[in-house]
């Protein structure tokens, strides 16, 4: 009896130290009052009304979505040819084209964006949101990659040779047995991928101008001081991402 | 609907192994070919490179008089059961054994229909509309049939389609398998290590050990007069009698067994002697024996002996259930196949 409550007691600290400060967050973006900060003075929707009306708020929301969608598509794409060229065996060296694309995960995101604007300035083009969904590809590719080599076996390969086997050429082998048999992992890697891209914070910061994405607006917002409006976002912010963890979790589980 | 097979002096080596050294082999068209022989010995190997799998490191490949090396398996007259099946767990049946027609573009309907009447071809009608996951090992293996000769392959290659299935499933089956070639016509050539499975269904039996062909031709000649020792062995039961050619007859330490022989004087040799051939009846007796092992199998009793004349060798004798082995035990010399002893000892 006294060991589960002592473990309840565990278990309660950890989730209370990991969505303590994401509680509070939520909890002031309702603040009536100027300051996101104890006390609570009362319940108000103004902030996040407040929010919903900002039209840079909005359209750095829709950019952000813009980036997280096609740059993720992007390194799907990316990841699943690799993954499938390094699985098929026939590739020379297989193991060291996996060290090398699996590597970017161990760089941090600030190297990767300070490289990216190098190389983007050495070749002459301009800072966009194009530019921030490249960053996000070369940051999300590795990722993808490795998601769909874990979901490619020695199942997937005899379902392709069959497939060959039957006349389908290579398109076809991927687009009828391979893509669907790893559906599960794709969906995953895409989700995932998206959430990445969607709180990325550093190379949209580096490799965005004027249009920017959430993140970096945000934080212009919070350079004017605290104020229950950008808890507001915040909150707002989590749940998108809340959804899109969970919609990661039910693919996962649909595949067992 | 059916094409003939040509091999000529195919090797195939993965780095130092090689895996078929030098295989000539022709099947007919329309024949049930069964390759058989242990793991290894490179059945499997071969069945790739007829597939499209593998391509020989030399030598020619002809399906229906056209030059194979280098066409994918995508473009060959060829389709294979695989021996895991390999069926596509996210399709319905029908989409299973349609994959192939879609792949040459007949319309859905068609090859709805088409997918339809392979099911009840191998007994799954009405099944349609399930998934693989759904169904039992051997059911699958019927799918896997099914899709593979929607199509109407000239050749259907299958690599050990029985292995996965409980022993009476396998039974039931070869005979399906047999029947089903019979219909459809193409030429089929089946992998497999089981010798029972290979002599019930094969019109031409090639028994294959270390990459090359030990022996060919219908299974019941293969049985009664195998071209080599590790055929004789690898084959049904076997015991192996040394014997030595004086005056043109084999001589062994039981008596004259085989036929004539045309080698020289003294040329030392191996009289291949089945358990059948020991009988009661004509023929050099046995002598005096001693009895190791007896076994009981119904209708026969399978007595493990050795004679006192030939103490080196064991000696297996399949008999009436109600014969007591005894010195009267006989020999069928004509029966025996004799082989030249080249010293090697599988």
């Amino acid at each position: 009896m006294i060991r589960f409550a002592l473990c309840s007691a565990y278990m309660a600290l950890i989730y209370a130290f990991i969505f303590l400060p994401v509680a509070v967050l939520a909890l002031f973006s309702f603040q009536d009052g100027r300051f996101p900060i104890p006390p609570f003075r009362g319940f108000s929707l103004r902030w996040h009304a407040e929010v919903l009306a900002d039209a840079d708020l909005i359209a750095a929301l829709v950019n952000s979505l813009l980036v997280a969608v096609a740059s993720s598509a992007l390194a799907l794409a990316l990841g699943f040819l690799a993954a499938r060229a390094v699985a098929t065996g026939a590739l020379r060296g297989a193991g060291m084209v996996r060290a090398a694309i699996t590597a970017p995960l161990s760089v941090s995101y600030l190297v990767i964006g300070l490289g990216l604007l190098a190389s983007l300035n050495l070749m002459g083009i301009g800072l966009s949101l194009g530019t921030v969904a490249i960053g996000h590809v070369v940051i999300n590719t590795p990722l993808c990659f490795a998601i769909c080599s874990a979901a490619l076996g020695p199942a997937t390969a005899n379902a392709e040779r069959a497939a060959r086997d039957l006349g389908a050429g290579e398109i076809r082998v991927m687009a009828l047995v391979t893509a669907p048999m790893i559906m599960p992992a794709l969906l995953a890697a895409f989700l995932l991928s998206v959430t990445f891209s969607w709180d990325e914070f550093i190379i949209a910061f580096l490799l965005s101008r004027f249009d920017v994405t959430l993140p970096v607006e945000i934080w212009s917002l919070l350079r004017s001081g605290l104020n229950p409006k950008t808890n507001a976002v915040g909150s707002l912010v989590f749940m998108l991402s809340a959804l899109a963890v969970l919609a990661v979790e039910l693919a996962a589980a649909r595949r067992k | 609907m059916t094409a003939r097979i040509d091999i000529s002096a195919v090797t195939r080596r993965y780095g130092a192994t090689l895996a078929l050294a030098g295989v000539d082999l022709t099947v007919e068209a329309g024949a049930y070919c069964v390759l058989l022989g242990p793991s290894g010995c490179g059945k499997s190997t071969l069945l790739n490179i007829l597939g499209g799998f593998a391509d020989p490191t030399s030598g020619a490949v002809r399906i229906g008089g056209r030059d194979m090396v280098g066409v994918p398996a995508a473009a060959r007259p060829t389709t294979t059961v695989f021996q895991d099946y390999a069926l596509f767990p996210h399709m319905t049946l029908l989409d299973n054994v349609g994959f192939g027609l879609r792949m040459r573009g007949m319309a859905r309907r068609a090859r709805q229909s088409r997918a339809a009447e392979m099911l009840a071809l191998v007994g799954l009608d009405g099944a349609g509309a399930r998934r693989p996951a759904d169904l039992s090992g051997g059911q699958r293996q019927r799918v896997a049939l099914a899709r593979a000769l929607a199509v109407e392959p000239d050749v259907l290659l299958l690599d050990e389609p029985l292995g996965a299935l409980d022993l009476n499933l396998r039974r039931v089956m070869q005979d399906e398998l047999k029947r089903i070639q019979r219909s459809v016509g193409a030429t089929f050539v089946h992998v497999t290590h089981d010798q029972e499975e290979a002599m019930a269904i094969a019109d031409r039996l090639v028994v294959m050990n270390a990459g090359r062909i030990e022996d060919q031709g219908p299974p019941e000649r293969v049985y009664r007069a195998p071209a080599s020792r590790f055929a004789a062995g690898f084959l049904g039961e076997m015991s192996f009698l040394p014997a030595r050619v004086q005056a043109g007859r084999a001589v062994t330490a039981l008596g004259v067994l085989g036929g004539p022989q045309t080698h020289p004087e003294g040329t030392r040799m191996i009289a291949c002697i089945r358990p059948e051939h020991l009988r009661i009846g004509p023929g050099p007796a046995l002598g005096p024996i001693d009895v190791l092992d007896t076994v009981f199998m119904g209708a026969h009793r399978k007595v493990r002996l050795r004679a006192r004349a030939a103490p080196d060798v064991d000696l297996t004798a399949l008999l009436p259930a109600d014969t007591a082995p005894g010195p009267d035990l006989a020999i069928d010399a004509g029966a025996v196949t004799l082989l030249p002893d080249n010293g090697d000892t599988t």
